[in-house]
């Protein structure tokens, strides 16, 4: 499904990592680990489609990637893309209806429930703790188990053990049920996968 | 469209909390526009042959003071970076930000713009062809200006260097905008100027987003 070609990527004139080839099917899991500057955002981030990479490609299904991937993917960065001015679930509804997912209040409300913040539904999100913000913005993962491939970026940082296990679960259920994850993680949580791989990323 | 829709109401609830960014440019409009009667005098005809080109340059400053703001908050929090990733075309996004831009900006400059009129002695005619030249003038400012913004996201300084960039881009507006009223003031029918408005707002509502979406295109790169 998801596939990299000799994929290579610079950022600033430094060559990050080359020749990087792997390929994900259904249920199936990689961790990327690496040192601090090593690349591991910067192959999320092309994963995503976000950064161009110097050299090779990412194909999905076979085709380079594009509109389609768009629909079928799910990116978190380490920017939460939370909205002070907006509620938390405010902030929650545009983030699914930007990624047409089912916006409905109920919908909203039990994912904000699954991350255990449903009782700050209503609160401006410039009164959220850093912990509390991710797990607002993590709350997307409970709206999108139909899709497909997950890209996460630190998703555990800044999270307390309840929360990271909370997470782990949704993570684990997207794989269970058919779905792609990538992600970065200093820690090593554990996540039920068929097939966990991990990839070191060296300068 | 409803991808248009629902981000131009977030654009506007997200404007409703945070009032002050919407009152500092119309502030700042109607500030300049009204210091140039007192500084200049009372002379009657002077004020009338220099109202709309006042009017109009207060307008192009204001919306370059409101500019920066345009893409600069998404990007900060990572909002930008979802709408790049997310199904939506880039297009349908940098539109209905820049239509909401003009809502907050250019629509209210135009319906205060009547009342500034007042001040430098425009009669009843003038002040409805300033109003049209404004309403049909400042969208290009918004279109243009997006671009603008787009091209100087994360740059240090941007500011300054957005003005530079988008006021030259400005002058055709400035010009036709202000000659509408200055020649229905000479009798002249004001027509030509503002057709030729509505044929910069055409094209720019092509260019501008357009070159809009291949900046942002790279800024997150």
């Amino acid at each position: 499904m998801l596939e990299t070609t000799a994929l290579a990527c610079e950022r600033g004139g430094l060559r990050l990592f080359s020749d990087l080839d792997f390929a994900l099917e259904p249920g199936d899991l990689l961790r990327v680990r690496g040192a601090n500057g090593s690349g591991k955002t910067t192959l999320l981030r092309t994963l995503a489609g976000l950064t161009r990479p110097a050299a090779g490609e990412v194909r999905w299904r076979g085709n380079a990637i594009g509109d389609e991937y768009r629909r079928e993917m799910l990116f978190l960065g380490h920017a939460a893309a939370v909205k002070d001015e907006l509620t938390v679930s405010e902030n929650l509804e545009f983030a699914a209806r930007i990624s047409c997912l089912d916006a409905s209040a109920s919908n909203i409300r039990d994912a904000l429930e699954d991350l255990g913040i449903a009782r700050l539904g209503d609160l401006p999100a410039r009164y959220l703790s850093q912990g509390q913000r991710k797990r607002a913005a993590l709350a997307r993962l409970a709206l999108s188990p139909g899709v497909a491939l997950w890209l996460l970026d630190e998703p555990f940082a800044a999270l307390d053990d309840e929360a990271i296990l909370r997470v782990s679960e949704l993570c684990a259920a997207h794989l269970a049920a058919g779905g792609m994850l990538v992600l970065t993680s200093h820690q090593d949580i554990p996540i039920a996968a068929v097939d966990a791989r991990a990839i070191e990323l060296r300068g | 469209m409803q991808a248009f829709s629902f981000i131009v109401r977030r654009e506007l609830r997200l404007a409703l909390r945070r009032k002050g960014d919407v009152l500092n440019v119309l502030v700042f409009f109607v500030v300049v526009a009204s210091l140039f009667p007192l500084g200049v005098g009372p002379e009657a005809n002077q004020l009338r042959a220099m109202a709309a080109g006042v009017v109009w340059i207060a307008a192009l400053l204001a919306a370059v003071l409101s500019l920066p703001r345009l893409f600069a908050a998404d990007h900060a929090d990572g909002t930008l970076e979802q709408m790049l990733v997310s199904p939506q075309p880039l297009a349908v996004v940098v539109l209905a930000k820049t239509a909401a831009h003009w809502l907050l900006t250019g629509l209210p400059l135009a319906l205060a713009a009547p009342v500034i009129g007042l001040q430098y002695d425009l009669p009843a005619g003038p002040l409805g062809v300033l109003l049209a030249s404004l309403l049909i003038g400042t969208p290009v400012l918004s279109l243009l200006g997006a671009a603008g913004a787009a091209l100087t996201l994360g740059v240090r300084g941007g500011g300054a260097l957005l003005g530079l960039l988008v006021l030259p881009l400005f002058v055709p507006v400035l010009v036709f905008g202000a000659g509408a009223v200055t020649s229905t003031l000479i009798g002249i029918n004001p027509s030509a100027h503002l057709s030729l408005l509505g044929a910069f707002l055409a094209v720019s509502s092509l260019i501008g987003p357009w070159a809009a979406c291949a900046a942002l295109r790279v800024a997150l790169d």
